[in-house]
């Protein structure tokens, strides 16, 4: 099957990068990111299964790290709140089922409340809209972009990384096109130009570790009360 | 390093038993393996023995609660715990759900495929046996990713970690889970294709 219903098993062209799955594995990474990883990881199966061969690395760790002493009641303690809870399926939001159709994986759609169609976009100019994501713990910010076909992208330079993941539609930058499931990462030396590819919006989650700072049409100043 | 992979395969039964059948007795072989294991890893990636004790006792409850998530053509019991404590320890720090990739279900068939299932065991026992084998450096960095002594940036420039062949066994886990998936599923009308 290559279209259609798990059009998440698409092949992604541009995957998501190893440095950032082993920090998902290793627990490393600022939310933001957490939230890029767990999004691209549910495109791109490839990625899903470079990431759980990192986490059998932990695994090789936990096997053979020291035991430690256990608090005496730890046993009991845990059998009582066994005995006084349910199973995982009857929690809400604790199982992570797919929907097949959603344009959002799953991740983005709880960190959002929402798929696209219920989202409160919030306009930037030359119909660039979009959703900034809370972030706790001010290390990196994650955004929703919604660029309309054919629009470039308003041009921006950023002072740190940049990571960009496809959603909905497509972008070129340069001679390369990146679709839903592809990760573009520009670094601080890049001034990059990317443009919507026509025929539809494209949607992408945008990470940055730094604000971007748009070069010509917002003066930077309104960046700051702008949040962008 | 003690990897048996003949013990691995006994856990991942109990483990499997405890989601099947809710077997308590399975549970308690579990906890008295793994609990002690658990806590000793919270309390190398810094957590002090008391907040490690309190993250430890969420992980056994969530290990009863998620068994029978639990597929062992995808990961071993150490690392399915592994990802389990990691993510309740980020939990507890942030105060706020970790993303987590969407789940793929297990597939309609009761039973996990033996073979696959000891595969994938025979592959982790490789890479961990090929971890204990890097060279100082590179183990050093491996142990310090994953006991949180690193910075996302520092291990942002070390790429090329042996994964060795488990990657590709998981591959395969996952397509025959889309597969079963996709014959269980009807297909919607119209599709969403682009």
């Amino acid at each position: 099957m290559t279209e259609g219903q798990f059009n998440m098993r698409r092949n992604v062209e541009h995957p998501i990068g190893d440095e950032f799955l082993i920090g998902y594995a290793a627990g490393l990474l600022p939310e933001a990111y957490d939230l890029m990883v767990a999004t691209a990881v549910s495109l791109d199966d490839d990625a899903r299964a470079r990431l759980e061969g990192f986490e059998a690395m932990g695994g090789a760790l936990l096997q053979e790290v020291e035991v430690a002493p256990l608090r005496d009641d730890s046993f009991d303690a845990v059998m009582a709140r066994i005995n006084g809870a349910g199973r995982a399926d009857t929690v809400h939001g604790d199982v992570k089922t797919p929907r097949p159709n959603a344009v959002l994986p799953q991740p983005l759609r709880e960190a959002l409340g929402g798929d696209v169609d219920t989202l409160r976009w919030r306009g930037v100019g030359m119909g660039v809209k979009q959703i900034v994501l809370a972030d706790s713990d001010g290390e990196a910010t994650a955004r929703l972009l919604s660029i309309p076909g054919g629009q470039a992208m308003p041009d921006h330079g950023h002072v740190g990384t940049e990571i960009t993941l496809v959603l909905k539609g497509a972008f070129l930058d340069g001679d390369r096109r990146y679709a839903r499931g592809d990760v573009e990462v520009a670094d601080d030396a890049v001034e990059h130009m990317p443009v919507a590819d026509i025929g539809e919006d494209c949607i992408c989650l945008v990470v940055t570790d730094a604000p971007l700072r748009f070069n010509k049409l917002i003066p930077r100043i309104a960046q700051r009360f702008l949040n962008i | 390093m003690s990897v048996d992979t003949k013990d691995e395969g006994y856990w991942a039964e109990r483990l499997v038993a405890v989601g099947r059948d809710q077997d308590r007795d399975a549970f308690a072989e579990l906890f008295q393996r793994y609990a002690p294991r658990v806590k000793a890893f919270l309390i190398r990636t810094g957590l002090t023995p008391g907040l490690a004790e309190d993250c430890m006792q969420d992980v056994m409850v969530t290990l009863w609660r998620k068994a029978h998530l639990y597929d062992p053509t995808r990961a071993t019991v150490s690392t399915w715990l592994f990802t389990i404590a990691r993510n309740r320890k980020i939990d507890m720090i942030r105060k706020v759900r970790r993303p987590e990739p969407e789940d793929l279900p297990w597939g309609p068939e009761p039973e996990p495929a033996q073979a696959e299932a000891l595969a994938l065991r025979e592959d982790s026992r490789r890479l961990a046996e090929a971890v204990a084998q890097l060279p100082p450096k590179q183990r050093d960095l491996i142990e310090r990713a994953f006991f949180g002594d690193l910075s996302h940036s520092e291990i942002a420039a070390e790429t090329g970690l042996p994964l060795g062949t488990i990657k590709s066994r998981i591959r395969l886990a996952i397509d025959r889970l889309r597969h079963a998936m996709e014959t269980d599923m009807p297909r919607p009308a119209g599709g969403s294709g682009r």
